[in-house]
């Protein structure tokens, strides 16, 4: 018994040193320590949290017909409280009261999950097939859904333009062989944000699932197929599940960027269908009103925060 | 997966799939050589549109700011994403770790509108003139955290006994990264470098909030022509850009192919020799 257990207690002792050693591993402080965190990390508080405070500011503010359109400013420290006292959340009862800002998030969060779902039933098969070709092939498919994604973003979406528009492509195929013979009206509707959404993210489905699935043990599907498991039952009991975490990834990275996409509905889906990506660009750049943009950013932002950190919990976990 | 008995399902979903994503850019690509201005009747074939082009300064112009933008900005962000990757990975306790990791992923999903109208708000509240320069501190700030996640995925599969054998043999934290981890990670680095560089090339909406009189960028210069209708100028633009971009990423792809293979082979050679 002490002799069996022995092997195991040295390979424990092997594994707390290896343990040990990789937390030592640059030292716990010094220079290049300082550097390595401290630069990043005071851009990042520079660029990314203090502007996001700002916006948060700027959208408890007043608008104001001056340069910047908006007070208080905070000049002068002296007139910091009396300043802190114009402060006040009108913007947001603004944005509650109209009617626009409610259509506009809910069309933004409704599209942008029936979009998520469309883009999985392509890409999930996509993925699987792609798992189930032979190894030698698979660095070039992975490569062949890698590459549209180099390509600008601008121009994938613009070249659908051509396609859709009611004396595109698409409808001169559709009337040369007959199916129609009046032009579908695609462009300028929802059904043509969906495609643009579709075809944009579908790179950032794909991978994620591919990923999950290429690392999976075919052992358990072979098992329960020598165990007389159907094969669409083995998918559904074994394979899918195991592969969720790709799928989970994948959703969150087409959900939270696509309910607030202001490419595609602004190319592809005409003046009608607002988004609220277009709201805050129209508050900002055409009514110049910046409070009003920056509460709704804020509103959307807190509508897409637990969405983000599940995401983010997700990834810190890999 | 080991087993790859592809079935018709699998061959039909994967047709499909990747006509859906090459299509477009294909009839993209074709049209721009068509010799009629109407981008949807074939007229022949033409190159006149790539001719056009040469006489079109305010797009010449607007393509050397984006690749200037897009150098500078790839560079900064390189360097500073790779530090963020290396205190992510190797420092586990600082205090403000957590607040970092937020940092560096948030970004990532963060919607292009909220990202510059915050970032431009910025700028006007410190009193920063608009143009070029803030437009590479926008682009240098969305694309660091794409550099950070590809180079900590690479740091995650690594070796980390050769980082200590060099601490223990008494070089500082300094030497040992460049000694021994940059040339290991270097390939994400390169590729931490060129998503970053595609990602400034591309971006309309940050570029848009964050510009001033005299940097116009090229994303810019095409929204703002294909608003008014698409053209066969602006094809023949995007051929030129799909094509340096395609030409780019296969030429890496396969010199990273070569080094591999290489690679493998060195050490088939020292296990035998």
């Amino acid at each position: 018994m002490g002799e069996a257990a022995a092997p195991e207690t040295i390979d424990r002792r092997r594994a707390g040193t290896a343990e040990t050693r990789r937390g030592r591993s640059f030292g716990s402080r010094g220079f290049f320590r300082i550097v390595v965190i401290g630069l990043p990390f005071l851009w990042l508080v520079g660029l990314f949290l203090v502007p996001f405070l700002i916006v948060f500011k700027i959208s408890l503010s007043q608008t104001a017909v001056a340069m910047p359109p908006y007070l208080p400013t905070f000049g002068d420290p002296a007139t910091w409280w009396s300043a802190l006292q114009q402060l006040s959340l009108d913007n947001y009862a603004w944005i509650a009261s109209d009617e626009l800002y409610f259509n506009a998030y809910t069309l933004s969060l409704a599209i942008a999950a029936a979009s998520t779902v469309l883009t999985l039933a392509i890409a999930y098969p996509l993925a699987y097939g792609m798992a189930k070709a032979p190894p030698a092939w698979r660095t070039t498919l992975v490569m062949l859904v890698i590459l549209p994604f180099w390509t600008s973003f601008l121009i994938r979406v613009y070249a659908w333009i051509a396609i859709l528009k009611p004396e595109g492509l698409f409808n001169q195929l559709l009337m040369t062989i007959g199916v129609i013979d009046q032009p579908l009206v695609i462009l300028n509707t929802p059904i043509a944000i969906f495609i643009g959404i579709v075809y944009s993210y579908l790179p950032f489905m794909t991978l994620p699932i591919y990923a999950s699935l290429e690392r999976m043990d075919h052992s358990l599907t072979e098992a329960a197929a020598d165990l007389g498991s159907p094969p669409l039952k083995t998918f559904w009991t074994i394979t899918f599940p195991l592969s969720l975490p790709g799928v989970v990834a994948g959703c969150f990275l087409v959900f939270i960027p696509a309910a607030g996409e202001f490419v595609i509905p602004d190319l592809l889906g005409g003046s009608r269908t607002l988004m609220i990506g277009k709201t805050v660009w129209l508050e900002f750049f055409t009514n110049r009103d910046w409070p009003v943009a920056s509460a709704v950013a804020v509103v959307l932002v807190a509508l897409l925060v637990v969405p983000i950190a599940i995401f983010q919990r997700q990834q810190a976990r890999l | 997966m080991t087993s790859w008995r592809l079935t018709k399902f699998n061959v039909v979903s994967m047709v499909f799939g990747f006509a859906f994503l090459y299509l477009p850019i294909l009839l993209l690509v074709v049209y721009s050589f068509n010799a009629s201005r109407l981008v949807t009747v074939w007229g022949g074939f033409s190159t006149v549109w790539y001719r056009e082009l040469w006489n079109n300064r305010g797009l010449l112009d607007a393509a050397w700011v984006t690749l200037k933008v897009g150098l500078i900005s790839a560079s900064v962000a390189t360097i500073l994403g790779t530090m963020a990757a290396i205190a992510l990975s190797r420092y586990k306790r600082f205090s403000g770790r957590t607040l970092m990791t937020g940092m560096v992923y948030a970004p990532l999903v963060m919607p292009e509108v909220i990202t510059g109208l915050s970032l431009l708000l910025l700028f006007v509240a410190i009193d920063l003139d608009r143009g070029f320069l803030t437009v590479t501190l926008a682009h240098i700030s969305f694309t660091m955290c794409f550099v950070t996640v590809v180079v900590q995925s690479r740091l995650m599969s690594f070796d980390r006994s050769l980082e200590d054998a060099a601490m223990d043999l008494g070089a500082t934290p300094t030497v040992t990264f460049f000694q021994v981890t940059l040339p290991l990670i270097w390939p994400a680095v390169a590729a931490g470098w060129m998503l970053a560089f595609t990602l400034s090339l591309d971006d309309l909406v940050i570029a848009s909030f964050t510009t001033g009189p005299g940097a116009t960028t090229l994303p810019m210069k095409i929204y703002s022509q294909v608003r008014l209708g698409v053209t066969p100028e602006i094809n023949a633009v995007c051929t030129i850009l799909i094509a340096i971009v395609s030409v780019g990423v296969v030429a890496a792809t396969l010199l990273n192919k070569r080094r591999l293979v290489r690679q493998a082979r060195d050490e088939r050679l020292a296990a035998g020799g």
